[in-house]
């Protein structure tokens, strides 16, 4: 959900994170590479599994987290057989801009305008270098290092040891209406991320799956060391 | 009454099938198709003749290749087109197509299953859209619509 015009919508779920303990499970859980439960959660925070079932079941009636049921493999004793609560990132949006500001609706005109002009190549260009100029420009503390340098921008990236993934679309729902045209102008941004970090010899490409970022990163080695997680 | 997705697509080449310019193009395309052939969903598509494709079909324009298909649904299109490697290969089709003049380049509607369209029938979907923007009777991947009853009309079927 986009609430630029609506800000109070967005309000009411992004103020829910203030909570430092809130914030802290709603991180556990995006951090994770699959749906958890409250007794992961409890144990990433450090707090009682009542409390923290308390703060995740907040951040699903404000939208912010969802919930599915799975019965997990491995358990035995009383309880084994029920299945248990999980809890994933929501899919909905939530902007906060005070005073109201439109930017998507902005995006997305500008996308309909540079597809219809054919002009897909100047964005990559653009995209490009200024995917380029932020990693040159990128502070010590991440300087080279790339899964540092992508979390910094949004995208989640894990490292499955052979590639990286990202688990986060920054454009995520540009890129559902563009898919060409925003993949495109994103691995062309990535690309130059890699550049200005001075990783030419990485290589990226799109190989899009779902629920996942369209662009995957092959470490010359085939190894990444800079695992973010 | 279950119902089909139909789908065209238009695309003007920069330069013939046989220029160096388009040679990525048409060694994909074989690859492409392969992969369309067996994609979850797919039903049908356009073909010249006797050939493995429709480029030899250019009823939109000398220089304006032909897409035209048939699937189960808009999310089984969707899943091809974007989250497959046709992904990479749209990301470059300006190298080898120009936008020019072909608003709209895609336009979707709604077959009893079973029936396959025909070019004229496309032609009338696309113009469809072109003079009244997405609607049930022609639609787009950004905007579709779901499929109708019986009753609406379709297009006079030649």
């Amino acid at each position: 959900m986009t609430s630029g015009v609506h800000p109070e919508c967005g309000l009411d779920a992004v103020s829910l994170l203030a909570d430092p303990v809130r914030r802290a499970a709603y991180q556990a859980v995006v951090a994770a590479s699959g749906p958890v439960g409250r007794d992961e959660v409890a144990a990433a925070l450090d707090v009682g599994r009542t409390l923290a079932a308390f703060h995740l079941d907040k951040l699903v009636a404000a939208g912010l987290l969802a919930v599915s049921y799975a019965r997990r493999s491995g358990r035995t004793g009383p309880g084994a057989g029920r299945p248990a609560k999980l809890y994933r990132r929501a899919a909905g949006e939530h902007v906060v801009t005070v005073p109201p500001r439109a930017y998507r609706s902005a995006a997305e005109l500008l996308a309909e305008a540079v597809e219809r002009a054919g002009a897909e190549e100047t964005l990559y260009r653009v995209a490009r270098a200024a995917g380029e100029s932020s990693a040159a420009a990128a502070g010590d503390a991440v300087a080279g290092d790339v899964p540092g340098l992508l979390a910094e921008r949004g995208y989640q990236p894990v490292s499955d040891g052979t590639a990286i993934r990202l688990r986060n679309c920054p454009f995520d729902r540009l890129a559902e209406q563009f898919p060409p045209l925003v993949c495109g102008m994103n691995l062309a941004l990535i690309e130059g991320v890699l550049a200005g970090a001075g990783r030419d010899d990485w290589r990226s490409r799109l190989d899009p799956i779902p629920g996942h970022c369209c662009v995957l990163i092959e470490p010359p080695d085939g190894t990444s060391k800079n695992n973010s997680d | 009454m279950r119902f089909h997705l139909a789908q065209l697509n238009l695309a003007r080449l920069r330069a013939p099938l046989d220029d160096p310019r388009l040679a990525d193009f048409v060694a994909d395309l074989p690859v492409l198709n392969g992969i369309a052939d067996t994609a979850p969903g797919f039903v049908w598509r356009l073909r010249d003749e006797e050939a493995a494709d429709a480029t030899g079909l250019r009823p939109f324009g000398p220089d304006v290749l032909v897409n035209l298909t048939v699937w189960e649904s808009v999310d089984t299109l969707r899943d091809y087109v974007y989250r497959s490697p046709h992904l990479e290969s749209l990301r470059r089709r300006r190298e080898w197509f120009h936008p020019d003049g072909l608003e709209p380049r895609l336009v979707l509607w709604w077959i009893p299953a079973g029936r396959l369209p025909t070019l004229a029938e496309a032609r009338e979907r696309r113009e469809l859209l072109a003079a009244e923007g997405p609607g049930p009777g022609a639609f787009t991947l950004r905007q579709p619509f779901p499929a109708q009853d019986p009753n609406q009309p379709l297009p006079d079927r030649r």
